[in-house]
């Protein structure tokens, strides 16, 4: 298990680096999280060095969230003051954000199965 | 009383919170409206103020749990290996669907809140609310937000997101595993990403390729969106 916390810790570390390197506006964790994937998928990494440590922390992900939500006790004034703004904009938006990009990925994906049905009849199996 | 901000007490509350939120939600059947991450932050919060315990003594203790976030989104790159061939060979869905929302997300905000009302920094603080929190925590200080409001409301969005996301793309006839798993954590970054991965190991992939990917474009477009729309820097 040390051996497969250390991964992650490698890959958050190199994140770290590459951005102090290059300064480039991206967090260091997305930075770690490309890096795993694409030592994983071009077999550099075996997948079962690391998998035990990721499910752990990924199943328990919504939990590292909460000191964050806690600092809402900061904010109390001005959540009193707009919380109609607040609490509206928030649902509408996601509620949007949801329906447009699940749309979007149906539609071009339906748009270019059928063009390719009428290139080819031969069907590259892109169903689910 | 000094043993009320004990951070090993205070952790400990922590702990106990999300574990009697997430036994209150077994409970009740399930439902996603008992989310154990809403119920642990309102126990927590409860706590504080009953006791006037002050937000920075519970800091130091936060911090501790907090600090996972960053390994916790690194390893997200293991379900995520797992699908890149279905992704190569969707590429140009998936850009399409992630361009669409992430543009959505920044317009919609702005237009949303510009009709209710909300005040100029209000209105930024809420820009990267569909944005995993540190990404979301630093478009905020870019784009001129209350990084303190960001982080709030980016949990609560991940929180509504996942409690009534799938619900919602049932309704407006979102079917296909892919587009609903990268929907998810588009609008609801890794909140909605774990509430995914509740379904399959595929959703939970897609999902969170639709944070990284909105993470991303987020970060490099809301400045320029923003100025277009007259909240330039």
């Amino acid at each position: 298990m040390i051996f497969q916390i250390a991964v992650i810790f490698f890959f958050l570390a190199l994140g770290e680096l590459i951005v102090w390197l290059t300064g480039v506006p991206v967090p260091s964790s997305i930075i770690g999280m490309l890096l795993l994937a694409a030592s994983i998928s071009s077999g550099v990494l075996d997948i079962r060095r690391v998998d035990r440590a990721a499910q752990f922390l990924v199943s328990n992900l919504g939990f590292f969230f909460v000191p964050a939500g806690v600092g809402l006790i900061n904010c109390f004034g001005l959540i009193a003051d707009q919380w109609v703004q607040i609490v509206g904009t928030t649902v509408l938006s996601t509620m949007v954000v949801i329906a447009c990009t699940g749309w979007t990925h149906q539609a071009v994906r339906r748009y270019l199965s059928r063009r390719s049905h009428h290139v080819s009849h031969t069907h590259d199996g892109i169903s689910d | 009383m000094e043993f009320l901000i004990n951070r090993y007490f205070l952790l400990a509350l922590t702990f106990g919170a999300f574990l009697a939120g997430r036994r209150l939600q077994r409970w009740a059947g399930g439902t996603p409206l008992l989310n154990p991450i809403l119920l642990a932050i309102m126990i927590v919060i409860l706590w504080l103020v009953a006791t006037g315990t002050p937000h920075s003594a519970y800091q130091p203790a936060g911090d501790y749990i907090d600090f996972w976030l960053k390994p916790a989104v690194v390893a997200l790159g293991v379900p995520l290996s797992q699908q890149l061939k279905v992704i190569r060979r969707q590429l140009l869905p998936i850009l399409l669907a992630e361009t669409i929302g992430c543009l959505v997300g920044i317009v919609s905000v702005v237009l949303f809140a510009e009709a209710f009302g909300a005040s100029r920094e209000v209105l930024l603080s809420l820009v990267p609310k569909s944005v995993t929190t540190p990404i979301a925590i630093e478009v905020s200080q870019t784009i001129g937000g209350i990084p303190a409001l960001t982080a709030a409301v980016v949990v609560a969005t991940g929180i509504f997101g996942s409690m009534a996301g799938f619900k919602m793309m049932s309704i407006s006839r979102i079917k296909s595993p892919i587009a609903q798993g990268l929907s998810m954590g588009t609008a609801a970054h890794a909140v909605g990403t774990s509430a995914a991965l509740d379904r399959s190991a595929r959703y939970g992939a897609f999902s969170s390729l639709g944070l990284i990917l909105n993470g991303l474009l987020t970060a490099i477009l809301a400045p320029s969106i923003l100025a277009l729309m007259g909240y330039g820097v």
